[in-house]
């Protein structure tokens, strides 16, 4: 009995290809940490922007992009590493 | 945004001051106000023995930090409430920092005088944790002054926390406290030692850029026990006003230091506790009670750690 290969269309970039374009997409991503969870954003914005999409306030929210402290006119690029420090406490 | 003093990029807005600076200006800034908070309200003088009360956060760990590289000798003071890994990692830190600034630290142990966490000795005593906290903790840190020398207790209490009481108080109306929230307490000479505030014009924000520029490793977590309180609800209707109107809080608390000035302290009649000596209203003390209470007679004690060999 012959084993017969299932149909694989025919496509103009190997898999390997779509694999390193998955790849590059997700490291081009802004990696964002807010207590201790990781999003990732891939549109490029200014931090005060960011801030408003998690609904942070910049009274109670510091930013950190590349262990740097930044403002909040900071335009964000791709790539960037960014993490968002509460700094209320209570009690 | 630029810095207003070097023109480079800058790392924080101060929108209370209508202003932006770079991490070096801002640590300057930061440590001048601190060194004129303390200047202007005599809150620490050149010959006297401060102590620092610490809890591992950002503002206790910045302002021992600040204190030293401004010249006052502090020592530190943890009283470490038994709760799991938030007390053990707040004491790595606070141990950190002590070896960083060769300084001493005196730890109070909960469960090694009580044998039980601080929300154990609470539900005995049917208090919430953060009132048997606040008893215990503010016993001894002046039985650690009174006891070993120091006059001065500095605690890293800031701006926010400041205007976070004063509304609650004036929410309340609490004139047994509402004239109490100055950055000097003065002390009972042999019964209560004086109580100083150098973060009182230094908001939450700034304390928190600042331990990151200086890079104080601090415990980020919060005192699981913190997490409905009060406070922290009068901090966020003050953030969101301050959101809209920059330097509410600075204005708030600027104002009730000019009118403080002209108030009057409400005082019942204080006494002291018959077997330690600390201020209170009855023949014995709220601690002298907690202690006959669960049958102990163990000396308040410390363990120290650290300092100069």
């Amino acid at each position: 009995m012959s084993y017969k290969l299932p149909f694989l269309p025919i496509s103009p970039f190997p898999l390997s290809s779509l694999y390193i374009v998955l790849r590059l997409c997700y490291e081009k991503a802004m990696k964002i940490e807010l207590d201790g969870k990781a999003y990732e954003i891939e549109k490029p914005m200014e931090v005060s922007r960011l801030l408003q999409q998690f609904s942070l306030s910049r009274e109670t929210h510091l930013v950190i992009v590349n262990d740097r402290l930044v403002t909040e006119d900071h335009r964000l690029v791709r790539d960037d590493r960014v993490k968002f420090i509460r700094v209320v406490s209570g009690g | 945004m630029k810095c207003r003093v070097c023109g480079q990029e800058a790392n924080i807005s101060l929108r209370a001051y209508n202003t932006a600076l770079c991490a070096d200006d801002f640590t300057f800034f930061l440590e001048k106000r601190v060194s004129d908070t303390i200047q202007k309200y005599h809150l620490v003088e050149k010959n006297d023995t401060p102590i620092v009360a610490v809890s591992g956060g950002k503002d206790s760990l910045s302002i021992w930090h600040i204190l030293n590289k401004l010249g006052y000798g502090a020592d530190g003071l943890y009283v470490d409430l038994g709760i799991g890994d938030y007390s053990r990692e707040s004491l790595e830190k606070i141990k950190k920092m002590a070896e960083t600034l060769k300084c001493k630290v005196f730890v109070f142990h909960i469960r090694k005088i009580f044998e039980r966490s601080i929300d154990e000795i609470a539900k005995t005593i049917r208090r919430v944790p953060c009132s048997a906290c606040g008893m215990i903790k503010r016993y001894v840190m002046n039985k650690v002054c009174i006891d070993k020398g120091y006059n001065v207790l500095i605690t890293g209490h800031n701006l926010d926390d400041e205007a976070a009481a004063l509304m609650g108080n004036l929410l309340y109306w609490k004139e047994e406290y509402l004239w109490k929230k100055s950055p000097l307490l003065e002390g009972r000479e042999g019964h209560l030692s004086r109580k100083v505030k150098p973060l009182f014009l230094c908001s939450e924000r700034e304390m928190a850029a600042y331990a990151l520029i200086s890079q104080i490793d601090y415990i980020y977590e919060e005192c699981p026990f913190s997490v409905n309180a009060k406070s922290l609800t009068y901090k966020a209707i003050l953030n969101n006003l301050e959101e809209t109107s920059p330097g509410t809080k600075l204005q708030f608390i600027k104002g009730y230091l000019k009118m403080v000035k002209g108030g009057e302290e409400t005082t019942r009649d204080i006494t002291y506790c018959a077997s330690c000596g600390y201020p209170c209203y009855g023949d014995k003390c709220n601690m002298c009670r907690l202690l006959e209470r669960f049958h102990i007679e163990n000396k308040i004690d410390f363990a120290v750690y650290g300092g100069q060999p």
